[in-house]
């Protein structure tokens, strides 16, 4: 049964099956969303909480560390109450859309790219600062200096949150609802097709979101290789 | 010699962790040369060159540098530190880096020549050896053309040639009418470019004479125990 779930799922890759594409495609346009908007939001963040000093920094920073460890479905069971009819924001009727699904994702990577940004940054900060203000580098000049300075760990640090994104499950399913040709993506659809037994599906979805995630791995170390040869990180 | 003294320290004191690292430090300076501060290990000669650049602010007094109050870093002046600073990019965007936007192509050309690096201009900088570094980091704090040149063991643990290419340096600036204060545990080195010497001795300044003098008749049993190469408490 295995063997043949197996071979099945193979033909399903090879064969480039239409369901199979579609699910692969709607799961890599929400986590490329995801991860664009939180990137938008986290990188500066992080920076600022690793080069400025106001009340409260330390609490945020101990506040984004720990929701590095958030749990998905709590950020789902939020979101969903922010976007259901009776809630805040059940106006805009997001609810059981790609959009949605977006939002969970964000919420989700955004600690995540935020603290490691935080870590990338501050580590850099150290090491240039006196530097910086022997040379009297201006504010402006000094955060482009790091974020270019730092932008091979920073793009492991994307990898890091895309990586988060693409295999999370528990709160696109709750915000998402797996409606199929509408909010199925690769996770969901996985849990559904086990759940019925269809193993084939299931299983060509897990070798895809599987390669996707080794081929993510694969370009962080070759990203690490590159920029610690060339002195870069 | 003109009488106005370049650099005027007047009751300069730090406490750090409720710790007096300077107590009461006034000199004033009208040596237009190399001033050397030495002393031993922990005696705060670092912390000491940190407060004449405007990077650590004292606790009490005041510092005048060409008759400018010091209130933080200024062009006026560049610092070189014990471990070189070097961004994270080739020995010439390191340069570039720290010049202004006036800064004309062959001051760079200049710059890289001072440092002899001219064949490794695309060099990752971290990857040069640590007297590369070094010249690299002298020859970009140059670049923007500075009064005083603040140097912090420069020099500490290079190879003779890179020493002596540093040394070059230093008196090249110091004939075309720059001031120097240097601090160095090398006493051949302290008499090779040394015209005045400020011994310091925990956080206290006791003696300053000109240089010969300081060398042949050193006045408390603190600096000759220290030129005799002995362990002072």
């Amino acid at each position: 049964m295995l063997i043949n779930a197996f071979n099945d799922a193979l033909t399903l890759i090879v064969s480039a099956d239409p369901d199979l594409i579609e699910i692969l495609l709607l799961s890599v346009q929400v986590s490329f969303s995801a991860l664009a908007i939180a990137g938008i939001l986290a990188m500066p963040l992080g920076t600022i909480l690793a080069i400025s000093h106001f009340r409260g920094r330390k609490l945020l920073i101990t506040f984004l560390n720990a929701m590095m460890g958030l749990p998905p479905v709590v950020v789902g069971l939020f979101v969903y109450l922010m976007l259901s009819r009776s809630g805040p924001l059940g106006i805009l009727e997001l609810l059981y859309t790609p959009t949605a699904m977006i939002i969970a994702q964000v919420i989700l990577i955004i600690p995540i790219i935020a603290s490691l940004t935080y870590q990338v940054i501050e580590e850099l900060n150290r090491e240039y600062k006196d530097l910086f203000l022997s040379l009297k580098i201006s504010p402006q000049q000094a955060v482009f200096a790091y974020l270019w300075d730092a932008r091979y760990s920073l793009f492991t640090t994307l990898l890091a949150g895309f990586g988060r994104a693409i295999s999370e499950v528990g709160a696109v399913m709750i915000v998402g609802g797996n409606i199929n040709h509408l909010t199925r993506i690769m996770t969901t659809a996985i849990a559904l097709e086990t759940s019925k037994g269809e193993l084939s599906l299931a299983l060509s979805l897990g070798i895809v979101l599987l390669t996707i995630a080794l081929l993510v791995n694969a370009i962080v170390i070759s990203i690490k290789t590159f920029a610690g040869e060339k002195g870069y990180v | 010699m003109s009488n106005t003294p370049l650099i005027e320290v007047t009751n300069l004191s730090l406490k750090l962790s409720n710790a007096d690292v300077l107590s009461s430090i006034t000199i004033a300076s009208t040596d237009p040369g190399v001033t050397m501060v030495m002393g031993p290990n922990g005696a705060g000669k670092s912390l000491f060159l940190r407060c004449l650049h405007g990077l650590t602010i004292p606790t009490g007094g005041s510092i005048k540098i060409f008759g400018n109050s010091i209130l933080g870093t200024s062009t006026d002046q560049a610092m070189v530190f014990q471990k070189p600073v070097l961004l994270r990019r080739s020995v010439i965007d390191n340069l570039k880096f720290a010049g202004s936007t006036n800064t004309q192509r062959n001051a760079i050309d200049d710059a890289l020549s001072l440092a002899r690096l001219q064949d490794k201009q695309h060099f990752p900088a971290k990857l040069l050896s640590g007297g590369e570094q070094q010249r690299l980091a002298l020859s970009r704090a140059l670049l923007r053309e500075p009064k005083l040149l603040v140097l912090d063991e420069p020099t500490a643990s290079l190879d003779p040639a890179s020493v002596q290419i540093i040394e070059q340096v230093i008196q090249d600036f110091t004939e075309r009418g720059g001031k120097v204060i240097f601090v160095s545990h090398d006493i051949g080195q302290a008499k090779r470019l040394g015209s005045e010497i400020i011994f310091l001795h925990m956080g206290r300044v006791l003696e300053h004479s000109v240089a010969s003098a300081f060398f042949n008749n050193p006045v408390t049993d603190e600096a000759r125990a220290y030129l005799n190469g002995h362990i002072i408490i």
